[in-house]
């Protein structure tokens, strides 16, 4: 699975993952609420600042900003329109700071050190029965069901394309969701045979049949 | 929670993604406005999985994207996502899935495709919208008004969907009643 981390290495790599979110959500409560256009500018002036000096990100962040743009766009438009062309660049300005912000910090963070540092927020889930032992084995589960169920999705399609010129549209989703459904039985089973999500305490088995 | 509730849960975050990842259909009927997939993943967990199973499935989802992960639909990912004018709409993912769960859960004397469009239109619609909709507005800083003027462009792409939902959940139930765990108590 491909994450959006650069592995080459830059001085913001070394930061401790929990030191960058901590210091995003500062900047985050201070730029909310701003409405001081020169805060609002010193504020992209110094994440520009951190770009400069940080050419190795240039690449991916503009590929992760450039899904952003037509939304910003069509709002900056929506603001001309309505002749408050000042209100709409400082809400381009703000936007801009703490995506752009957010990014870098993705961009500089593995994954797993980003997952240690947001583990402690989903603690209240131990209420819902997923301390968090099992949420980690969970992440890692997606994250490799990711690949495979794509590559499924894919095999579909291309049975499909086989055997007709005509374009599946839904139709794929009832046998995909029923194969997906299916191997997270067979994965359900193999992981129950080898102790369970707790490791050497296995469930009741009957109380898996029932469940 | 059960292992296999477990495992469902992380099948169904992947899935969500894989939609995500599937190419864009642009949809002819539509002027050719694309769809993704994607928010189709957020309705069939919702719908097949229940309230509670659905909703952890959407928030894994995001927990996921959050770590850095490109998975949402145009390859986008990290916590720069959560800044944007679309936060509203990302959170109200799991709000909506829960409500259609628990509709979905509840509607069991429903015919399947019935119960499954109204969970649906009321969770992935109605309430996803109160959502996302003022979540634009006060990201943004536009009036009400306007963001809802322009978020009705995908209400046509969002009610199809419905749709879609609801036939895959009628041709699961049918086939594989079992694929259908939220509505299951009709099996009782």
């Amino acid at each position: 699975m491909i994450s959006l981390y650069l592995s080459r290495r830059t001085w913001l790599h070394g930061i401790p993952a929990g030191v960058k979110l901590l210091l995003l959500v500062a900047v985050t409560l201070v730029l909310v609420p701003q409405k001081e256009p020169l805060v609002l500018g010193l504020a992209v002036a110094g994440v520009a600042a951190l770009y400069a000096a940080l050419p190795e990100t240039w690449a991916a962040a503009w590929r992760l900003l450039k899904p952003l743009l037509l939304l910003m766009g069509v709002i900056l438009a929506l603001y001309l329109w309505s002749g408050q062309a000042q209100a709409g660049v400082l809400v381009m300005l703000r936007i801009l700071a703490l995506v752009l912000l957010a990014n870098l910090v993705t961009l500089t963070t593995r994954v797993d050190d980003m997952m240690a540092a947001l583990l402690p927020l989903f603690r209240p889930l131990a209420l819902l029965g997923m301390p968090p032992r099992r949420l980690a084995l969970t992440v890692a589960l997606a994250i490799r069901f990711v690949p495979l169920l794509f590559e499924q999705l894919s095999a579909l399609g291309e049975a499909w394309r086989a055997r007709s010129p005509r374009r599946p549209y839904w139709r794929l989703l009832p046998p995909f969701s029923a194969q997906a459904l299916g191997t997270a039985e067979r994965v359900a089973e193999a992981l129950i045979a080898r102790g369970g999500a707790d490791g050497f305490a296995p469930e009741e088995p009957t109380k898996e049949k029932t469940s | 929670m059960t292992d296999r509730s477990l495992v469902q849960i992380a099948l169904f975050a992947a899935l969500i993604a894989a939609l995500g990842l599937a190419p864009n259909m642009a949809v002819p009927v539509m002027g050719g406005v694309p769809i993704t997939l994607q928010n189709l993943g957020i309705m069939l967990a919702g719908v097949l999985l229940g309230w509670k199973r659905g909703s952890l499935a959407v928030l894994l989802f995001l927990l996921l994207v959050a770590l850095g992960l490109p998975l949402l639909s145009g390859g986008r990912g990290g916590i720069g996502v959560f800044a944007g004018p679309t936060v509203g709409f990302l959170v109200g993912w799991i709000f909506a899935a829960a409500l259609t769960g628990w509709l979905m859960e509840r509607l069991t004397n429903m015919p399947v495709f019935w119960a499954a469009v109204v969970s649906a239109f009321l969770g992935n619609v109605v309430l996803l919208y109160a959502m996302g909709v003022p979540g634009i507005a006060i990201v943004a800083g536009i009036p009400l008004g306007k963001a809802i003027a322009g978020a009705a462009i995908y209400l046509p792409g969002d009610i199809l969907k419905v749709v879609v939902t609801a036939l895959v959940a009628q041709s699961l139930w049918r086939s594989r009643p079992s694929s259908v765990p939220s509505f299951s108590k009709r099996l009782d």
